[in-house]
C-alpha cells in the first residue's frame, strides 16, 4: 500500500475540501441574511429537491441503454408503493436480469 | 438526544451506504490507476467527501492542469450543495452553531434527499438522527475508498454487477417521492429536459448546476400556492 502524501497533491486536496465546504455552508450563510424569507425565495427553495435530484438521474436515463431504462422504470414503479431500498433492489435486480439473462 | 432517533438514523444510513460504498471502491480503484496514493485517496474521501467531484479531481491530477483549475473544477461540480444548504437551513434552526457546521460538512446528495423527505413527512430533523444517518455513510465511504485503492484492480467492470444503476434508480425513486408537492411536475420536467440538453451541449458535470438552476427558477416563477397549502410542508418545525 502506498501511504505517501505528496505535498502539492495534499495542498490541492485541502483547498478543494475548503471549496466544497464553502458550497455546503454557503446557502445557509446567504439565507441567514434574510430576517423573513420572501415568498418567491421560499418557492425557489421548495423547488430545490425536485430540481437538483432530477438532474442526478436524467442523463443516466436518457443516455442509458434499454437495460438502464428498464431498471429505472422498475425501480420507480416499485418505489411508488414500497420503501426506497426495495425500489433500489428491484431496479438492481432488473438490471442484472436485463444484462445477464436477456442479453441487453 | 433520543436513542430511537439515533437508531433510526444509523439504520437508514447503513442501508444508504450499500448504494454509496461501491462508488467509494470505484473511486479508490480509479485513484490508484491515476497515480494517486492510498493515503491521498483516503484524504480526499475524508476532507472533500463528494463522490462525483472526487472523480473529477483524480481525472485532473493525472493531467497537467493548473492547481487552481483543479480546485475550481471541484468547486463547480459541488456548486449544487449551495442549494442544499439554503433549503436545509430552514429545517435545522434548532441546531447549535457547532452542530450546524458539522451538519453542513456532511450534507451530501443522499443526506439532503433524506432530510428533505423526512421534513416533508412532517418530522422534526433532530441532530441525533441527522448525525447518525450521516456517519453511517461517511465512515464506510472512507473505509471503502481505502479498500478500493488497495484491492481495486480485483473488482473488474462495475457494469457486470449493475453497480452503475444503483444511484440513478435511487435518485429517481426519491425524486418521485416529492410528486405531490406544489409545482413538482413543471420543476422536475424543466430540470429533466435542461439537464439532458446541458449534458450534451456543455458536458458533465455542468448539467447538474444548469438543470437545477432552471428548475429552481421555474419553481420561483410559478403562481404562488395559497398560504394554507404551504403549511403542511412546515409542520414539525
Amino acid at each position: 500500500m502506498d501511504l505517501s502524501l505528496d505535498p502539492t497533491t495534499t495542498w490541492i486536496v485541502l483547498a478543494a475540501a475548503l471549496a466544497t465546504f464553502a458550497t455546503r455552508i454557503g446557502g445557509y450563510v446567504l439565507i441567514a441574511r434574510f430576517k423573513t424569507i420572501p415568498p418567491r425565495l421560499e418557492a425557489a427553495l421548495n423547488a430545490v429537491p425536485a430540481a437538483v435530484l432530477t438532474t442526478l438521474f436524467a442523463p443516466a436515463f436518457f443516455t442509458g441503454g434499454l437495460d438502464v431504462k428498464l431498471a429505472m422504470a422498475v425501480g420507480l414503479l416499485v418505489s411508488l408503493r414500497y420503501p426506497g431500498i426495495i425500489g433500489i433492489a428491484a431496479g438492481w435486480a432488473m438490471a442484472m436480469v436485463a444484462r445477464h439473462l436477456l442479453g441487453l | 438526544m433520543n436513542r430511537g432517533e439515533i437508531a433510526e438514523g444509523l439504520r437508514g444510513g447503513m442501508l444508504m451506504s450499500l448504494s454509496t460504498s461501491p462508488f467509494a471502491i470505484l473511486f479508490g480503484a480509479l485513484a490508484v490507476d491515476n497515480g494517486i496514493s492510498v493515503a491521498e485517496a483516503a484524504l480526499m474521501s475524508t476532507t472533500i467527501y463528494a463522490g462525483a467531484s472526487q472523480l473529477v479531481g483524480i481525472e485532473l491530477f493525472g493531467s497537467q492542469v493548473a492547481a487552481w483549475l483543479i480546485v475550481f473544477s471541484i468547486f463547480a461540480v459541488n456548486f449544487r450543495h449551495l442549494l442544499y444548504s439554503a433549503a436545509v437551513s430552514r429545517l435545522i434552526p434548532h441546531f447549535t452553531p457547532g452542530q450546524k457546521i458539522l451538519a453542513f460538512f456532511l450534507l451530501i446528495d443522499p443526506q439532503f434527499a433524506e432530510v428533505a423527505r423526512r421534513a416533508d413527512a412532517g418530522k422534526t430533523i433532530t441532530f441525533g438522527w441527522y448525525l447518525a444517518f450521516a456517519l453511517a455513510i461517511y465512515v464506510p465511504w472512507i473505509i471503502f475508498s481505502v479498500v478500493g485503492a488497495a484491492f481495486g484492480s480485483l473488482i473488474g467492470d462495475p457494469q457486470v454487477w449493475a453497480i452503475d444503476v444503483l444511484l440513478p434508480v435511487y435518485f429517481l425513486g426519491i425524486t418521485a417521492g416529492f410528486r405531490r408537492k406544489p409545482g413538482f411536475y413543471p420543476v422536475a420536467a424543466t430540470a429533466f429536459i435542461v439537464s439532458i440538453a446541458a449534458y450534451f451541449l456543455v458536458g458533465s458535470p455542468w448539467h447538474v448546476s444548469i438543470g437545477a438552476a432552471f428548475g429552481v427558477l421555474v419553481g420561483a416563477l410559478l403562481p404562488l400556492p395559497p398560504p394554507d397549502a404551504a403549511k403542511p410542508a412546515e409542520a414539525g418545525h
